[in-house]
């Protein structure tokens, strides 16, 4: 009964919620980077960019994706919008 | 002759390993196929219990390293099976004892003599499983269906791949259907995916699994056990034949499946 009571209420199950911890936690293991080194890689990029183009740094978004077996780092780095009018 | 040599490894204990060892073999052997099995959990011997074996040990798998035995003398003869052997671990001993280039060596000298070599690892990443995996053709990695043994699962895949034994393939140990349709089991497409790695077979938990080693007579000798049926099939994959996985879906009743489609609604 408790197990109709849950699907009818549409809780979370446990093993979903394996499922998505272990999805972070095989990203860590098999890439041996931790969220501290993604922030010093995050803030060295978007100097490294900075130099050459006009970026937002507050949009920057560095994320590690999987397909398979593999990783994959992911940027999205938005350029900044020129003002026409200022810059002339 | 060329034997396959097979070796069966984990990460984590307790998944199922010596079993899936003693099932494999026994199935291979009953297809009429030649097997030696390689307990190489030394200091923990366990395979030769599980087949019913304990009894006739006289040398182990350091004696033949050691030069104390010739390795014939080694193969312990099973009871059912005349063309099925064991190697015991020794159990007085630690794992330094053996190296990975003793493995291959011993191995190298059994191939012409069978069809199969299966190899029972021990648990963990260390010189041990270095000593199992070492002369595999393949490696089949067992797992269970929750966040432990499915995280160490990736380690090994991750250590095999490096090692250039990979891809490696997977066998789902302990599946509880009835947890499954609760929700509170993942099911062999969660482990799937996140493990991303081929499947070779689907076992459920199964009474009979601990009944049968009781009396080391493996499971896979009871017609009426499915996790038997289970370690046949596998077999059967490993001989090169396409069987359909097993099917481990509870049928639903109607109060079920009206209140799949009642959740759905409400999502």
């Amino acid at each position: 009964m408790a197990d109709w009571l849950s699907k009818i209420t549409g809780r979370t199950s446990s093993a979903h919620e394996a499922k998505e911890r272990l999805k972070l936690v095989l990203i860590h293991d098999r890439t041996d980077i931790n969220p501290d080194t993604m922030e010093k890689l995050k803030d060295d990029l978007i100097k490294t960019i900075s130099r050459h183009i006009l970026i937002d740094p507050a949009s920057v978004k560095i994320t590690m994706m999987h397909e398979g077996r593999e990783q994959r780092l992911v940027a999205d780095i938005q350029l900044k919008q020129h003002d026409r009018k200022s810059s002339g | 002759m060329a034997a396959k040599t097979i070796t069966i490894t984990s990460g984590k204990g307790g998944v199922g390993k010596t079993t899936a060892t003693a099932n494999l073999a026994v199935a291979l052997a009953n297809l009429g196929q030649k097997v030696v099995c390689i307990d190489s959990d030394i200091g923990l011997r366990n395979l030769d219990v599980v087949l019913g074996l304990e009894n006739r040990i006289v040398y182990d798998l350091v004696d033949v390293i050691e030069g104390r035995c010739r390795i014939k003398q080694a193969m312990i003869r099973d009871k059912r099976f005349v063309e099925l052997h064991l190697i015991p671990a020794a159990q007085t001993r630690d794992k330094n004892a053996v190296s990975p280039s003793d493995m291959v060596k011993l191995v190298d000298e059994l191939r012409d003599e069978v069809d199969w070599i299966i190899i029972d690892s021990p648990a963990g990443i260390e010189r041990g499983f270095r000593n199992a995996i070492a002369p595999a053709d393949e490696i089949i990695i067992v797992t269970n269906p929750d966040v432990s043994a499915v995280r160490d699962a990736d380690r090994i895949i991750g250590i095999i791949e490096a090692e250039q034994k990979g891809p490696g393939k997977l066998i789902l140990n302990r599946i509880n259907p009835h947890m499954i349709q609760r929700g509170d089991m993942m099911d062999a497409s969660d482990v799937l995916d996140l493990l991303a790695v081929k499947l070779v077979g689907l076992v459920p938990e199964d009474e009979h699994v601990i009944a049968s080693s009781n009396i080391g007579k493996p499971v896979v000798l009871d017609e009426k056990s499915k996790a038997g049926q289970a370690f046949r099939n596998i077999a059967r994959r490993l001989m090169g034949d396409e069987i359909p996985f097993m099917d481990l879906e509870i049928k639903e009743d109607l109060l079920h499946r009206l209140s799949k489609v009642f959740k759905s609604g409400v999502n």
